[in-house]
């Protein structure tokens, strides 16, 4: 019932990010010349005079991050809000940039969806603020992700290189070894279900994010963006080695039917019905507080390779905080994203269970150290931070991501549900994509 | 069945089967008195033929809406543990009722406390706003002769054929140019228009309020605003009842409206702020908290619930009135 309506709801709201996503493209002039850029930028003064700064993140470490800015600056008031979870919120944010009103001070934004608010010019660039100084303070990925030239479009705030979870009962069980390549790990699908039918290796109805990551893992570099200047194509090795082995997976039915992020899906982690996932570092987290009663059944490894031997790695998930161009009071913004994403303030949030971006915290002896008692022990954050140096590099997502996202169930993900290959709904996804990159003004080839 | 027709046959004078069939106590009669006792029990409509397709349809139905209530119910009883390792239509092994519905009130600076306080705010104000409206709108339209009454009439019929959902983005994008979004206004001013209201009010003041008695009451000097409240307005209290019912259920239960309008959680109605948990299972480091959100959810039907038993004498008569000629 409750997927029904969140269904019918999403369906509505992606109309009106299509709006509004034209509606910003014609009004992007107008908060261009708005801002103005007013001479220097003094922080320190900003910071002295005091003010509010609306912060929209659903990133729940943030809370301490703002009660510590608050008790080192007291005149300044940081006002967190909720503003809805990934797209619901950038539909929210491009509806009060394309209105004039409403836009906070500071906005977490994927890295997947920056692409469309900096080519609309919606956020500050950050380099007049002095954010060019943490080019070496963050890990190689997420900070690609969060520059363009010479500009930064805002600073990483977390980051999710991948790894493999998997729930080591279930794989001692059926004595099953831990896959190092993906064939294995197809072969270890086809033993685990066999042995107990209910039992699938993982679960996946279609998700764009993760797609992506695996393609991205697999060398595949579908999206290039130059500008407005824009290249999709799914033809290349690394995407074709990934679909021709998740095709195997789905061609088997062994990949249980159910969406992740579900109350379904947290089931199947509990007891086991679904045995691994290939995910971003974030989630230790979300395993411990959503899925307790699995405690001590799960442990880390590093993500399965394509070519034996090999140690590639991608990111999944991850966001960063970014200053819109319709902020009020864009100094005390920067100051904010600032403390919150380097420094003593990324620490006091890795602290609290948030996956860093910074090569600082990433390298730290503390953070290595940490021994996960959810993992029976296990240090797993030397398996994540390895990930972190691994990841494939030049990878690029596309301006227009957030609806590309939004498009690909109903393209790849046909393959989910009839007798369409994946490649072909990889294929019809690259043209909905470049139709509607061509339509929003985008020079687009194929 | 068989057996109770056995007995009939044997004993003709006994007669469960009502003043009838004790009229007619001729034993050879009596043989056939049980078969023949059900074609001359006449069907009225009052007393329908008893339908066995219809009866197993209308128990399907009452079980497909009283599913979802049962299990609301069972698994507000569980923990998050609980909810996962257990099977979803029966209890957990231990409960933690009182401790959910505690825990809910408190979770994040008891936050569904505020939510619930925002929630009754807008149906206080919003429905019983539209109520107000739509009572003195609908006596006008239904009791005075004005020009442009059909032009209202035929705005009204249009409007109720528009979906809310259509107008959401154009109010939005009006109430962020008057800069009343992220306020309790943008929910509170959209909800006092009520079309529907309007008609339903409009065509029981014409049928409950007797013009007679109106000019009655003028004739006696009584002055118009009086004739409203002293005469007009106790007829018209079944119609009343009812839109505010239907618009407390709409503005109880609206979702849209507020989740375009309001980006500060402080200002949540309780149907976002039970989704903005939901949300947070379905992000990195988020906490899944689908305990809370099941006793969050049988917390925010108990008010509705109430609300309708208590209203609904008043809602059936008032949906009925004008529908037969007296």
């Amino acid at each position: 019932m409750r997927t029904h309506t969140t269904r019918r709801l999403l369906g509505a709201l992606s109309v009106l990010a299509t709006l509004t996503l034209t509606a910003t493209a014609c009004g992007s002039d107008a908060s261009d010349t708005g801002a103005g850029d007013s001479g220097p930028k003094d922080i320190n003064a900003a910071l002295e005079k005091g003010g509010k700064v609306t912060v929209w993140a659903w990133e729940p470490t943030l809370k301490k991050a703002a009660e510590d800015f608050e008790k080192k600056y007291p005149k300044v008031d940081i006002e967190l809000v909720n503003a809805g979870t990934g797209d619901k919120q950038y539909t929210a944010l491009q509806n009060a940039i394309a209105a004039g009103s409403g836009a906070p001070d500071v906005a977490q934004v994927e890295y997947y969806a920056l692409g469309q608010f900096t080519i609309a010019k919606s956020v500050e660039d950050l380099s007049p603020y002095g954010a060019q100084r943490y080019g070496t303070s963050f890990t190689s990925g997420p900070w690609n992700a969060v520059t363009e030239d010479k500009a930064i479009y805002a600073l990483p705030m977390d980051s999710g290189p991948m790894a493999f979870f998997y729930n080591k009962k279930v794989f001692d069980k059926h004595h099953i070894k831990v896959p190092t390549t993906w064939d294995e790990y197809v072969e270890a699908a086809r033993t685990l279900h066999k042995a107990d039918p209910k039992i699938f290796i993982t679960n996946d109805t279609g998700d764009a994010g993760a797609t992506t990551s695996f393609i991205w893992q697999a060398g595949g570099r579908p999206y290039q963006t130059d500008g407005t200047n824009v290249t999709i194509n799914f033809g290349d090795e690394g995407t074709q080695k990934y679909a021709a082995t998740w095709q195997k997976l789905l061609d088997e039915k062994l990949v249980a039917p159910v969406s992740s992020w579900s109350d379904a899906w947290y089931k199947g982690l509990a007891d086991g019905s679904i045995a691994t996932l290939s995910i971003g570092a974030w989630m230790p987290a979300n395993l411990t507080s959503g899925v307790a009663s699995a405690s001590g059944d799960w442990r880390v490894a590093p993500l399965p390779q394509w070519t034996k031997g090999d140690k590639v790695s991608a990111e999944n998930g991850g966001s960063s905080l970014a200053v819109p161009k319709a902020a009020k009071n864009k100094e005390l913004a920067y100051a904010f994203t600032e403390f919150a994403t380097t420094g003593a303030g990324a620490s006091a949030r890795v602290a609290q269970g948030s996956f860093p971006a910074t090569r600082a915290d990433l390298e730290s002896k503390a953070f290595l150290d940490t021994k996960f008692p959810y993992f029976g022990g296990q240090q797993a954050n030397q398996i994540f931070a390895e990930s972190a140096r691994n990841v494939g590099a030049d990878w690029s997502y596309l301006p227009f991501q957030v609806y590309a996202n939004s498009i690909f169930n109903d393209t790849v993900g046909k393959a989910y549900v009839s007798s369409t290959k994946l490649t072909d709904g990889l294929k019809a996804w690259q043209d909905a994509s470049v139709k509607y990159g061509k339509d929003q003004g985008f020079t687009v080839n194929k | 069945m068989t057996t109770s027709m056995t007995t009939a046959s044997t004993e003709p004078t006994p007669s469960p089967t009502g003043p009838r069939a004790a009229g007619t106590t001729t034993p050879p009669r009596a043989r056939t008195a049980a078969p023949t006792r059900r074609k001359r029990r006449p069907h009225t409509p009052l007393n329908p033929r008893p339908s066995i397709p219809l009866t197993l349809v209308t128990g399907l139905v009452l079980l497909y809406t009283l599913l979802p209530l049962a299990w609301l119910l069972i698994n507000a009883t569980k923990d998050q543990k609980g909810l996962l390792d257990s099977f979803g239509l029966w209890f957990a092994d231990d409960t933690h009722f009182w401790d959910n519905i505690s825990r809910t009130l408190t979770y994040d600076d008891g936050v569904f406390v505020r939510w619930l306080l925002n929630t009754l705010l807008y149906v206080a104000a919003g429905a019983g706003g539209a109520t107000v409206l739509a009572v003195l709108g609908g006596y006008a339209l239904a009791k005075y002769d004005f020009p442009g009454r059909k032009a209202v009439f035929a705005v009204v019929i249009g409007a109720v054929a528009v979906p809310g959902t259509a107008l959401a983005v154009p109010t939005f994008l009006m109430f962020s140019n008057m800069g009343l979004t992220n306020t309790p206004w943008a929910v509170i001013i959209p909800s006092l228009v009520s079309p529907f209201g309007l008609y339903l009010m409009w065509v029981f003041a014409a049928e409950a309020v007797p013009t007679e008695l109106l000019e009655a009451a003028r004739i006696d000097g009584s002055g118009e605003v009086r004739t409203f409240f002293t005469i007009a307005l106790p007829l018209l209290v079944p119609g009343t009842v009812t839109v505010l019912l239907f618009s407390m259920v709409a503005t109880w239960n609206n979702y849209f409206l507020p989740l375009i309008m309001i980006k500060d959680p402080d200002w949540y109605p309780l149907t976002l702020g039970l989704n903005a948990w939901n949300a947070q299972a379905q992000t990195a480091g988020g906490e899944a908290v689908f305990d809370l959100i099941i006793t969050g959810s049988l917390l925010t039907i108990v008010p509705i619930v109430a609300v309708f038993l208590l209203l609904q004498r008043y809602w059936q008569s008032g949906l009925a009135a004008g529908s037969v000629k007296e």
